[in-house]
């Protein structure tokens, strides 16, 4: 079988030309390849390298952001606390404030109202002992007009005197 | 078998000689058709053995083909000539291309008693040198050029040729070298595992291309696989270190019986030595040249069935054409298997020959 007896031309042609292939790829290609090639892995493996820690800063940035955020929304909280107690606090005063006011006003009122009663009361009694005095004037006066009657009343009254 | 070989050869000389005739002078087809017969095993080896022209393509009667440089060293005299003189002679200067069983195709001159003889040396640029140095110009032209798109894009994404060819030279280095040769000592190998498994792969592929310039059978043929599998044998012979000659010689954990007085495990492993690249290349070539024999037998049944009924030419076409199609899609996948199997026990050998003693 010629397919397998080999040509001598062949061989020897295969043989130059396989060893300069070889023998230019190994000088210009394959070294700047494979330079290259991990020269790229590295600089791949370094950024995912730096990625990862970058994911892991920013990761810690936002554990203290929260914490921050917390803080803060504890504080808020707490200020709000504060303000509605204070806000209650102040109402509550107010409003007591505000009845001992009105109290006082009611009070005094009541007093003035009293005093002024009591005042109106004494000018009515004032009053009403002119008016008696004065009507018992007139009566008298009427009484008393003539001699006589004037005469017989002293008598009376100082009939009464010395009996008394 | 002789005999019938030979009944094949000097019908296809006759057949073939009225071709030639008829391409030149017009004269009319007057060959009987029994010899003029489709001989399917002829086909076959034509397509796949070393030729010394390069044949593209038989319109009507004219053979379209390039021509390529014949050099022999014969009896102490160079002989040069153009393939393309056998176009016009059947022999020239005494010398003819055989048709005989183990030197079919070759060129060769006729002894006194009938013997074909071979020229001394025979260094003629045939088709597969043509084939070969293609291919070789390819390769330098394609990884210089993703050589130089490396230095241009550092740093960056590959594209294009670079961005198709990474993956297969990442795949060689860290799945075939790395994994065979180890971390520390895969450097020093990797051009040769590079430069062989993309040599086997890209001629592989080209020979499946039906037309020029693929075509050419460079990876089914026996000597192109010799030399490749000698490439390996050397590199892995001069880089054998101390263990690994020990190893040969006085192998470990060997019953020492099998040493003295009869060193048969010594024989074993020298005879491993040698058999080794041999299997390489018998391993590449068988498989290759298998594949492409099968496509040509399914080709060769359309126009066997054509030559009974012309009718039942196309019909098994369709048949036909439909397994090579399959078969090329299996011959794909064979020339990345291949390339792969060779390169990966190539980088093996290296690594058993380098490894250290470790026990």
């Amino acid at each position: 079988m010629s397919l397998i007896n080999p040509g001598f031309g062949l061989v020897i042609w295969m043989t130059i030309a396989f060893g300069i292939l070889l023998w230019i790829l190994a000088k210009f290609a394959w070294p700047a390849i494979t330079d290259a090639l991990a020269e790229r892995e590295k600089s791949i493996e370094e950024a995912l390298l730096s990625a990862d820690n970058a994911r892991k800063a920013m990761e810690e940035l936002k554990h203290s952001n929260e914490e921050l955020l917390n803080e803060a929304k504890d504080q808020r909280d707490a200020i709000l606390k504060e303000a509605r107690a204070l806000k209650e606090n102040m109402i509550n005063e107010a409003k007591d404030k505000a009845q001992e006011a009105a109290d006082k006003i009611v009070e005094s009122a009541r007093e003035r109202i009293e005093s002024d009663k009591k005042a109106a009361l004494v000018d009515i009694k004032n009053t009403i002992a002119t008016y008696s005095i004065e009507i018992a004037e007139k009566i008298l006066r009427e009484e008393l007009k003539d001699k006589k009657q004037q005469t017989a009343y002293a008598e009376k009254l100082l009939k009464e005197t010395t009996l008394n | 078998m002789i005999a019938f070989f030979m009944f094949i050869s000097t019908s296809a000389i006759i057949a073939q000689n009225d071709g030639h005739e008829t391409s030149e002078t017009d004269v009319p087809w007057d060959v009987e058709v029994a010899e003029n017969e489709f001989k399917a095993g002829e086909m076959i080896i034509e397509h796949i053995t070393d030729s010394y022209e390069w044949h593209i393509m038989t319109i009507g009667h004219t053979h379209v083909s390039i021509p390529l440089p014949i050099m022999l060293y014969d009896e102490g005299k160079f002989h040069f000539f153009m393939s393309s003189v056998f176009h016009h002679h059947d022999t020239y200067n005494g010398y003819f291309i055989s048709h005989n069983d183990m030197n079919a195709g070759k060129l060769v001159k006729s002894g006194l008693d009938g013997q074909e003889i071979r020229p001394t040396l025979d260094f003629s640029f045939t088709k597969n040198v043509l084939a070969i140095f293609i291919s070789c110009f390819i390769m330098i032209w394609v990884f210089i050029s993703v050589a130089k798109s490396y230095k241009r894009r550092e740093g960056q994404a590959p594209k294009g040729l670079q961005s198709f060819l990474e993956p297969i030279i990442i795949f060689v280095r860290d799945d075939i070298a790395k994994a065979s040769i180890g971390e520390k000592n895969y450097r020093k190998y990797l051009p040769f595992l590079l430069t062989i498994f993309f040599f086997i792969f890209l001629n592989n592929l080209m020979g499946i291309v039906p037309f020029f310039p693929g075509g050419a059978n460079v990876t089914g043929n026996i000597g192109v696989t010799a030399v490749l599998a000698l490439f390996t044998f050397a590199i892995t012979t001069f880089s054998g270190n101390k263990n690994y000659w020990v190893h040969i010689i006085n192998t470990p954990g060997v019953p020492w019986w099998l040493k003295i007085p009869v060193p048969l495990m010594p024989i074993v492993e020298i005879m491993g030595i040698f058999t080794k690249p041999f299997v390489l290349m018998v391993r590449l070539f068988a498989n290759i040249s298998a594949g492409h024999i099968i496509i040509l037998g399914f080709i060769s049944l359309i126009f066997i069935f054509g030559e009974i009924v012309e009718g039942a030419g196309y019909g098994v076409a369709v048949i036909s054409v439909g397994f090579s199609i399959f078969m090329d899609i299996l011959e794909l996948l064979v020339a990345f298997i291949q390339a792969y199997v060779f390169t990966l026990l190539s980088a093996l050998y290296f690594g058993m020959a380098i490894e250290e003693a470790h026990h």
